[in-house]
Formats: C-alpha cells, sequence, structure tokens
C-alpha cells in the first residue's frame, strides 16, 4: 500500500522559477520590516518616557508600513515579471550553507502585506482605546508592532532561512502578547503551552529546512522550487510532512491545535491580530508558498486536505459546545483554516481560493474579535455567552457589526465569505473517486455546523432576554476609537469577499503554482445544485440555532449527552495529549532528573571538585618568594632545553 | 684605511619608532624645564600626539616591505600591524594612566623616593599630583616594543627587549598605594627579568655559534643567516636547539607561558592598574610578536622539532591558567591567570605554520588588548577610601550597586569566556581553525576543555556580582572621567565590534600575514 502511494507521486515538472530584481521604488521594500522594527525598539528602548505618545507611535509605524505597502503594490502591478527579489546582505556563510539575507516582493507576499498591515493598523488604532486603561499600554504596543515586523519578514523572505526567522519572531511575540497579563496564572500557562506546542511544530518546520540543505543545498525559494523535481518521491513527502507539521503548529490544525484556543487569554486585540487575522494564517502562507513542493506529491496533498477537512469538522463541533465568546470564535478560527488547509491541499486552482478565504477571514474575523471585545468591554470583562443576552439595544454599532461578520462567517449570499468559502467547497468536490464525495460532505457539513454555532453565539450575545450577572446595570457602547475599526472592518466583512474573489486568483497566477487551472475534473454534482445545497444547510443550521436559543439559555452548566460532553471536553484531544505525551513526558524527566543528579551531576561535581583541589594546591607553589620563582623558572629551563634536545636526539620524535 | 660605510637607512619605514623614541626625550626635557603644575597636561598632550602621530606614520607606510638600517629592522605587514596594535592599545592605556578625576592625582606616586608607609607618604597619598615620569617612561617602553616586533636579527631584538622592559620595572613601582607591595613586584620583575634576559643571551651566543658553520658564509645572528642556517648548517645541532630553548623561554618569559609565568600575578597586583592593563595588552602584543617572527622566519625550517615542545607548554599554560584561576581572590591576580590561559591560546596560533595562524595570532592580540584594557579600566574604578577594593568578595552586590558598570564589566568577562557575538569567540575561532588544519587537534582540544575550566571564575565573578546582596563593604562605583570613559567606550565596543563584524580587522590580518625575510 505504502509503496504503491509512493510510486502515484511525481506529478508534473514545474516550469522554471526566475525572480527579477527589486530596483526603483521596490528597492525600499526592506522598509516594510525596518518600520515596525524601529518602532518596537524605540518602545522598548525609551521605557517609560515613551508612556505618553508611544501608543501613537505603535500605531504610526503600521500605517506608514500600510501606505508603503500599498505603493509596492501598485508598482508591482505594473511589472512583467511579478516576482522581485531584493538581496540585502549575506545572512550566514559557512562552508557550503550560503544564506541569502534577501526579500522577495511578489503578488502572494503583497497581498499578505496588505492584510497585515491594513488589518493590523485597524487593530492597532483599537487597541488604542481598548488598552487605555492599562499601565502596560506602551510595553503592549511594542510588542504588538515587534510582531507586525516579524510577520512581515516572514510574508517577505526569499527563503526559508528568513521564513524562520520571522517564524520564530512571530512565535516569539505570540508568546509575549498571550502571556501579556502575566500575573493570571492561566495567561502564564497559556503562554507557555502555546510556546511548548508551537516549538514541536517549529522543530518540524527546522527539519524540513535541514532536509532542503541536506539534499538541494540551498534554502532559497527559487532554488529549491526549481530543484523539487531532482528528489526522490519518498524525500519529497517527507519533507513535506515535515513543513506540515510545522504549518500545523503555527495554524493551530490538528494534531497541533490545542493551544490556539487557550491563546484567548491575551488581550483581545492580540486575539484579533495574531490569532484570528495573521499569525495562524501563517501555515497557509507556507503551504502556498512552498505549492512546487506539495503539488509534486499526490499522498502529501492528501495529507493536507485530510488535516484540513478534520480539523475544520473538529472545530465546529468544540465551537458548538463552548460558552465562552472568545473561545467560540477560536474554535471558529481552528475550522476557517480548516478550510483554508483543505484548499491548499487541493492544489491547482484552489491554492487560490484558499488565500481568497483566508483574507477574508482576515476581515471578519478580526471584525467578530473586536466586537467581542467591545461587549466585554462593556460588560465589564464578562466572556461567558451565556451572561450577555439582549444587547442589541445598548451596543448598537457593536451589534450591526458583529452582525455583519457573522453573516459573512456562515457564508450567507451576498456577504464574503459565500464568496470565499462556496467555492472550497466546490472544489472539494472535484476531486477524483469516492474522496471527492469525503472530502465535499465534510466540508458542506462544516458549512451547517459553522451556521449554528456562530448564530447560537450572535443569538446568545444579542438577543433574546438579559441574563446578566447582577453587577451590570447599563452596558454601554465603546468609544469612538473602538468602533471606527469595527465599521471599517465590517465593511470588509460585506464587500470584499466579491472584490477579493474576482480580483485575487488572476493577481496571484503571477506567483509561481498559484496560477494552476481551477479543477481538471467536473464536480461530481453540478455545480448550481452545490451552491443551492451550501446556502441550504446554512440556512438550516443557522434557523436550528434561531429556533433553540432565541429564548436564551440555562446560565449554568446542563447535563449533556455523549457528543456535547466530548465536545466540551475538546473531543478529548486535551487528554489524550495528557495521556500520551505528558504523562510518559513527566516520567522521563523524573528519570533523567534523577540520572542528571546522580550520574551527570556526581561526574561534573567530582570533577569540579577536583579542579578546585588541584588550584587550591597548586596555589601553594605560588609562595611570593623569588628564590622559589626562581627556582622554577629554571627547573623550567632544564626542562624545555631537554625536551629540544630529546626531540633532535630522536627520542620523542 | 678604508673608509667606513654607512649603511641606508629609511627614516620613513622608521618613523614610528623614531617619533616614540623623540617624544621620550622631549619628555625628559619637558620633567626638567616646565614647571611642575603644567607637566602634567603637558606631557599627556605630548605623548598623545607622539601615538597618534606614529599611528599615522603606520598608516602611511601600510604597503612598505622591506629591510632597512643594515638589516636590523624589517618592516613587514606582521610588523606594521602588531605596531598599530600596540600604539593603539597604548593610546587606550595612556589614557588610563592619564586620569586624573577618579583618584585625586592620578594612580601614581608623587614621590617615589618617600619611604613607604611613612607620615608623609600618607600625606603624599592624599592627592598630591601622580609623579610625571610615567609618561616619558611609557614612551620609552613603547618605543622598545615597536623595535622588538620589527627587529629582524637577535641582538636588536635584545636590545629592544631591554629597552621596553626596564620603563616596565619603574612603572610598576609607581602605585600611589600599597608601595610596598607595588615596589615588590617591581623588584621581583626586575631580577626574574633579568634572569630571563640572560637566558636568552646565552641563546643567542649558542645560535651565533652553530650559523658558523654554514659553508661560503659568515656567522651571524640576523633572521636570514639563522634560516639558513638551519638547513645547511654542519654544526652540531645541540647548538641551534639549545639556543632555540634558551631563545624560547626569554620570550616565553615576556608572554608569561608556564613554567616561566610565576611573576606575572604577583606583578599585575602589584603594579598600578593602568600599568597592569599596559602590561596584559602592549606586552602581549610584543612578546607574541617577537615569537611569531623568530619561530615563523628564523626557525621556520625546523618547525618540526619546535612544535611538540612549545605545544606542551601551550597545553600546560592554559591548565595552569585556568586551574589556577579557579581559586583566586583577587580581581587583578584573577586577571593575570586568565591572561597566562591566553598566553596558552595565543601559542597555539603561532603554532598553526600557515598565513591564517599568523593571521589569527594578530587578530587574538589585538582583540584581547581591547576587552583586557577594558576589564582593567572598570578595575580602576572599583574603589572605596583606600583605593582600589580588588578582592572578590568586595565585588559582591555590585550589580545592584551600579548595573551599568557591572554590565560592561559582565560583558567583558563573557568575552574573555568566548560566547558569541562577543571578540572572545571570533578570536579563539581565529586561532584554533588554523590549527585544526595544521593537524594540531590535540592542542585545540586542550584550548577548548580549559577554556570551558576558565569560564568558571569568570561566571563566578558575574553571579556574585549579579546574584549577591549588596553588603555594607560593597564599594561604589566612582563616575569615571572623560579619560578613562575614553578609554572603556573604546575597549567595550571594540570588543563587540570584532565580535559581530570581525571582517574587517581579519582582512586586514591576513592582508598583512607575510614576512620579509
Amino acid at each position: 500500500m505504502v509503496e504503491q502511494i509512493l510510486t502515484i507521486a511525481q506529478s508534473e515538472p514545474a516550469e522554471a522559477v526566475t525572480f527579477a530584481t527589486a530596483d526603483g521604488m521596490l528597492g525600499s521594500v526592506w522598509l516594510l520590516v525596518a518600520i515596525p522594527l524601529v518602532s518596537a525598539a524605540i518602545l522598548l528602548l525609551l521605557g517609560k518616557r515613551a508612556d505618553r505618545w508611544g501608543h501613537w507611535l505603535g500605531v504610526g509605524a503600521i500605517g506608514a508600513a500600510f501606505l508603503l505597502g500599498l505603493t509596492y503594490f501598485f508598482q508591482l502591478r505594473g511589472l512583467e515579471n511579478k516576482q522581485v527579489e531584493l538581496s540585502l546582505w549575506d545572512f550566514m556563510a559557512v562552508g557550503n550553507l550560503r544564506v541569502d539575507f534577501g526579500l522577495l516582493f511578489d503578488p502572494l507576499a503583497a497581498v499578505f502585506v496588505l492584510l497585515i498591515t491594513g488589518v493590523g493598523f485597524l487593530i492597532h488604532l483599537y487597541a488604542v482605546e481598548y488598552m487605555a486603561h492599562d499601565a502596560g499600554r506602551r510595553l503592549f504596543f511594542a510588542y504588538f508592532n515587534l510582531f507586525v515586523a516579524a510577520m512581515l519578514l516572514l510574508v517577505l523572505g526569499n527563503n526559508y532561512v528568513m521564513l524562520y526567522f520571522g517564524w520564530e519572531g512571530v512565535g516569539l511575540a505570540s508568546y509575549l502578547l498571550i502571556s501579556f497579563w502575566y500575573g493570571r496564572p492561566s495567561a502564564a500557562t497559556a503562554g507557555k503551552k502555546a510556546f511548548l506546542m508551537n516549538r514541536v511544530g517549529d522543530a518540524g518546520l527546522a527539519i524540513g529546512i535541514f532536509i532542503m540543505f541536506a539534499m538541494l543545498g540551498t534554502t532559497q525559494y527559487d532554488e529549491v522550487f526549481n530543484g523539487v523535481g531532482s528528489m526522490t518521491s519518498t524525500t519529497v513527502l517527507v519533507l513535506g510532512l515535515l513543513l506540515l507539521l510545522g504549518a500545523a503548529g503555527k495554524s493551530g490544525q490538528f494534531p497541533l491545535q490545542a493551544w490556539l484556543p487557550d491563546a484567548m487569554e491575551g488581550p483581545t486585540p492580540v486575539s484579533a491580530l495574531i490569532h484570528a487575522a495573521t499569525m495562524v494564517t501563517a501555515g497557509v502562507y507556507l503551504i502556498a508558498r512552498s505549492n512546487a513542493i506539495f503539488s509534486a506529491n499526490e499522498t502529501l496533498q492528501l495529507v493536507v486536505v485530510s488535516v484540513g477537512a478534520l480539523t475544520l469538522l473538529m472545530g465546529c463541533i468544540i465551537g458548538a459546545a463552548k460558552d465562552d465568546i472568545k473561545r467560540v470564535l477560536a474554535w471558529s478560527t481552528v475550522s476557517q483554516i480548516g478550510y483554508m488547509f483543505l484548499g491548499v491541499g487541493l492544489g491547482g486552482g484552489a491554492y487560490a481560493l484558499a488565500i481568497v478565504h483566508l483574507l477574508a477571514h482576515g476581515f471578519f474575523k478580526a471584525n467578530m474579535f473586536l466586537g467581542a471585545g467591545s461587549v466585554m468591554h462593556g460588560m465589564n470583562d464578562q466572556v461567558d455567552i451565556r451572561r450577555f443576552g439582549g444587547l442589541s439595544k445598548y451596543m448598537k454599532v457593536t451589534w450591526l457589526t458583529f452582525m455583519m461578520g457573522w453573516l459573512a462567517i456562515i457564508g450567507m449570499f451576498p456577504f464574503s465569505g459565500y464568496f470565499s468559502k462556496e467555492p472550497i467547497i466546490v472544489a472539494a468536490f472535484e476531486r477524483e473517486g469516492w474522496t471527492a464525495w469525503l472530502f465535499g460532505l465534510a466540508a458542506l457539513l462544516g458549512a451547517g455546523l459553522t451556521a449554528f454555532y456562530m448564530t447560537r453565539l450572535f443569538v446568545l450575545t444579542f438577543h433574546g432576554p438579559k441574563r446578566w450577572t447582577e453587577d451590570i446595570e447599563h452596558p454601554h457602547e465603546s468609544p469612538k476609537l473602538m468602533t471606527i475599526p469595527l465599521i471599517l472592518l465590517a465593511i470588509g466583512s460585506v464587500g470584499a469577499g466579491f472584490l477579493l474573489a474576482t480580483s485575487v486568483p488572476d493577481w496571484l497566477t503571477a506567483t509561481n503554482g498559484l496560477g494552476g487551472e481551477s479543477g481538471e475534473h467536473a464536480p461530481v454534482l453540478a455545480h448550481w445544485l452545490l451552491t443551492a445545497l451550501s446556502l441550504l444547510v446554512t440556512v438550516l443550521g443557522a434557523g436550528l440555532a434561531w429556533f433553540l436559543f432565541r429564548g436564551g439559555t440555562a446560565t449554568e452548566p446542563q447535563p449533556a449527552g455523549v457528543v456535547v460532553t466530548a465536545a466540551r471536553r475538546n473531543l478529548y484531544t486535551d487528554a489524550f495529549n495528557e495521556a500520551v505525551f505528558e504523562k510518559p513526558g513527566i516520567f522521563l524527566t523524573r528519570a533523567l532528573v534523577f540520572l542528571d543528579n546522580r550520574g551527570v551531576d556526581g561526574l561534573v561535581n567530582g570533577l569540579a571538585a577536583a579542579v578546585g583541589g588541584g588550584s587550591g594546591r597548586l596555589r601553594r607553589l605560588q609562595t611570593g618568594f623569588v628564590r622559589s620563582y626562581a627556582t622554577s623558572i629554571l627547573t623550567g629551563a632544564l626542562l624545555v632545553v631537554a625536551a629540544f634536545l630529546a626531540v633532535q636526539a630522536g627520542w620523542l620524535a | 684605511m678604508s673608509e667606513l660605510k654607512l649603511p641606508s637607512i629609511d627614516y620613513a619605514a622608521l618613523a614610528p619608532i623614531l617619533i616614540m623614541l623623540g617624544a621620550a626625550l622631549v619628555g625628559i626635557l619637558v620633567e626638567a624645564f616646565v614647571p611642575r603644575r603644567l607637566r602634567n597636561a603637558v606631557q599627556l598632550g605630548l605623548a598623545l600626539v607622539a601615538m597618534l602621530a606614529a599611528i599615522v606614520m603606520v598608516i602611511l607606510n601600510a604597503d612598505a616591505r622591506l629591510i632597512t638600517i643594515g638589516g636590523a629592522i624589517a618592516v613587514d605587514g606582521p610588523t606594521l600591524f602588531l605596531q598599530g596594535a600596540i600604539l593603539v592599545l597604548a593610546v587606550m592605556a595612556l589614557l588610563l594612566v592619564g586620569e586624573r578625576t577618579v583618584e585625586r592625582g592620578g594612580a601614581f606616586v608623587a614621590h617615589a623616593a618617600v619611604t613607604a608607609e611613612s607620615a608623609e607618604d600618607r600625606r603624599q597619598a592624599e592627592g598630591v599630583g601622580g609623579a610625571t615620569e610615567v609618561y616619558p617612561l611609557m614612551s620609552f617602553a613603547i618605543a622598545g616594543m615597536l623595535i622588538f616586533v620589527a627587529a629582524n636579527d637577535l641582538l636588536t631584538m635584545f636590545i629592544a627587549l631591554e629597552v621596553f622592559s626596564l620603563p616596565l620595572y619603574l612603572l610598576c613601582a609607581l602605585a600611589r598605594r600599597r608601595r610596598l607591595l607595588s615596589q615588590e613586584a617591581a623588584l621581583k620583575y626586575f631580577m626574574l627579568g633579568a634572569y630571563a634576559s640572560a637566558f636568552f643571551l646565552f641563546g643567542v651566543a649558542l645560535i651565533y655559534g652553530f650559523t658558523s658553520g654554514i659553508p661560503g658564509r659568515g656567522a651571524g645572528v640576523d633572521f636570514a643567516t639563522v634560516h639558513a642556517a638551519v638547513t645547511d648548517s654542519s654544526s652540531s645541532p645541540v647548538l641551534l636547539f639549545a639556543g632555540m630553548a634558551l631563545l624560547a623561554i626569554g620570550l616565553l618569559f615576556k608572554a608569561a607561558a608556564a613554567p616561566f609565568h610565576v611573576w606575572t600575578p604577583d606583578v599585575y597586583q602589584g603594579a598600578p592598574t593602568p600599568v597592569t592593563g599596559f602590561m596584559a595588552a602592549c606586552t602581549k602584543v610584543a612578546a607574541f610578536g617577537a615569537l611569531l617572527r623568530v619561530f615563523h622566519v628564523a626557525f621556520a625550517g625546523a618547525s618540526w622539532d619546535f612544535t611538540p615542545v612549545l605545544g606542551a607548554i601551550a597545553v600546560l599554560t592554559m591548565l595552569v591558567g585556568a586551574v589556577l584561576a579557579v581559586t583566586q581572590t583577587d580581581i587583578k591576580r584573577l586577571l593575570a591567570y586568565s591572561s597566562i590561559a591566553n598566553a596558552g591560546y595565543l601559542l597555539v596560533g603561532v603554532l598553526a605554520p600557515s598565513r591564517e595562524g599568523l593571521s589569527g595570532t594578530m587578530f587574538y592580540l589585538a582583540a584581547y588588548g581591547f576587552s583586557v584594557l577594558a576589564a582593567f579600566a572598570v578595575v580602576t574604578l572599583v574603589r572605596d577610601a583606600d583605593g582600589e577594593a580588588t578582592h572578590l568578595s568586595r565585588w559582591a552586590g555590585l550589580g545592584r550597586r551600579s548595573p551599568f558598570f557591572a554590565a560592561i564589566f559582565t560583558f567583558i568577562l563573557l568575552a574573555f569566556a568566548g560566547i558569541p557575538l562577543t571578540s572572545g569567540f571570533t578570536s579563539k575561532f581565529a586561532v584554533f581553525g588554523p590549527a585544526l588544519e595544521a593537524n594540531q587537534a590535540w592542542l585545540v582540544i586542550a584550548g577548548v576543555l580549559t577554556s570551558m575550566v576558565l569560564a568558571f571564575p569568570y561566571l563566578r565573578v558575574v553571579v556574585m556580582m549579579w546574584l549577591s546582596e549588596p553588603g555594607e563593604s560593597t564599594p561604589t562605583v566612582t563616575v569615571p572621567g572623560a579619560l578613562t570613559s575614553a578609554a572603556l567606550v573604546i575597549g567595550v565596543v571594540a570588543t563587540l565590534a570584532l565580535g559581530v563584524v570581525p571582517g574587517p580587522l581579519l582582512d586586514l590580518t591576513t592582508g598583512a600575514a607575510e614576512f620579509v625575510r
């Protein structure tokens, strides 16, 4: 079976990849990374002196980066070869390993730059008000800018080492921001959890890069992609699986999904920017960027599609059972990224569809997270949706903007989710044989479930009877600085889908490998039927949720059946991790500590004692008397002369 | 009667040496004729200007590759690089010597003739301006070092050795406080130095005897003749090897290699700290410059014979330096043992017979000089009412009292320990790499193992500074004057820069790594 799979691999050889050199205006593309980085450095180094104006510097840096990104974007549009490379300096040159500190600005990178800086700017603006009462606001903005710089480096690098550099940078920023309120034990633990689970994925990515270097002698994108054909299909498979492990770690995909919901312990703007709109999509970026590797092996694509389909269903099921507003949104992020993985796994034209969904998701998910933040802001930081209800009267702007996000994510026509998700579902049905049914139906079922749990969230929060805790009398709408980004993002949630779906796939064709024709096969069901079906399950799911929850819900946990209990416990994945990794890990650690204390430390301490003792004895030779010094020199001299003479006489040679 | 034929002299090539000698002589006149209150400023200015002028001349000579003044002096890549290094490091040391605000009157005794520990001595210690003779003495020492690294025959080398050693003996005796310790150190240094010079001179005599055996060529002690003799001489090789051993002993004494290092801790501890820094940086450069020239030029043909012996000395030196550093309780003695261990690492570079070995050793010398001067600059700042507080227990908790200087000192200690992003890492890499290529893996293994041992005393100081609570006796760090600050900044910046972007200096040393014969 395995051999059979391995022999199927090796699809069509890709055309040679060549990058043009960046010149003119585009020669300054490094500024995109430099501006936020310098701003972060200033905020960190100036300390308290920057407290008064630091947040505006942070916002301004991202705004400047966005404007620059826009001008570069228009520059790029006019070019023949839309993949321009800018080599800044030799990053490392050790033996055969030469790594360029270089940037690659191409259509894929360009849309990411616009997403990161555009949505990032709005969220920065929102955070000015959201963090206004926090003593650590300047530090927050420093980390936030650091994150943007690292994320831009990640998408702009022209080789895998640069990507890894940015990858670790966003990991660091994410860790710092998840545990930003490190005084809370839950936030500190969540930070650690995110860091550790990411390490598992990062190790995969690092080993993948090592393999590239070992097999191809380079980590530059163009050279790697051109060299994929020269590797055996097994190597490509292993390499791809390792990259996938990295991608799954960063993007919260099965089996490394558990950290992402816990990451919601960070401030809400962090959840919106890092753990919804940008960083967690880095895995999708990695796979789309490495399309030459993933397209070269069908088994690999099958694995990616399976991970995507499994994760999207898991996310939906768990999301339906959660009561914490941010955790529901977090699981929906997991699930939506599952759709993107499904898209990039399908390959060909679906790469572009996944990127479109990624961009659209960036808007509406950021919108909803910020909306959730606005709700929490007005409700004394309450996050339990069972304790909301009827907020539509009190928070008009939040309600309306959240509604746009809700309609977008469930894929209702004509909101943006419809234009970005429905094509992925159709593409899933375009596979060969029975897998078309398997993945197609999974995607379709996911759409229905998404509609169900998002409607549940929306209805319980904004409609139905009030179930507030006693301490809240008048929930208030958030200040302007928070609602304006909400409104802008809501406009994006409404309109972006159509715009993106009609323009981005064409635009992305200029990035190598992303321009494939969508589906060589016709879908197993007619296209119109699929569209109708997906709208139908959406309406059904939303309708069911409306029917069940319009009258509110109990404020205490209710006894539940097998499925709901499992979903409440994250489908037992945490228990599984604990039993399979944590417990044996603890035992291993204990064993190693024992070995370390008794064996290694004993040896080391013994050696140290020997050195110390020897030192103490030798010290006594240093008497301070010139006569003994002279004797020592004379002895040494006699020995040296004797040694030379011995060498000369051939005794030592 | 035949007319005496004068050798041709290339004055431009000799200019750095002549400038320093001239400055020293003018300095003596200044002592005699300039009023006391102006002397310090005039002497400091004079020495500084002379050194800068000498540096400029070294730079102007950068492309000179010649042997002049009758074959006594060779001006070539290594000469110029080492002269430049000595001069730059000497400027840093001079800044420390000239500092007068950290301690009133400077680090030097006002009247060296006053009996130590007498009432008059205590009076002069309280802020009478220090002796200004230190400047001409230092200029003489520097001139001697410049000749030492350029000497092209063994006699010139011997004279240069004495020219730079005698002023150093004197400088060691001139500490303002703890004068008995200082005078004792100077006397020890002088006696042992004279002893070692005797070995050197005896070695020269034996080599001279050996060179008489070359058919068709007169005897001589210039390096070309010695080089020819190593392969062609018909004299007994016992002369050669005994002579080589004795010469090596004289040079290894100055370089502080075991077992000829015994003077180092006492002298480093007793000497005024700026002078200690000067010795640790510049004397080291000069001694290793001479070792490089002697073993790479004169005895190149015998490298199979001297490598095992010098290798054993290198290993012994590293071991002694590292192991003894572990139990030191005085910061200056600790740095002395560290300097001994570093002499061992430098010997590893000397024993790599390639061009890379030569350039790596030169790089190491320069990089180490910057770090060690910065370290001693910090030592001059940590003080209490009785002068410098050098006992390590007094440094406990310094990180809480003066985080800035504790951080600087930590950085320098990390550089000594060879942590990446400091010059300590790149310079160890620069000497160990060529040694590996020359199949001297045993030296590199010894070097790495002793580096690990040596990291312990360094980190112990770091731990003490940062993780102990400051006690009653923890001294404060004096705010440094402009001169010390300048020296400190140069040292720290160089240590960092050579760790992050070592490329330019490595290129320079590689370009300079060729002797003229």
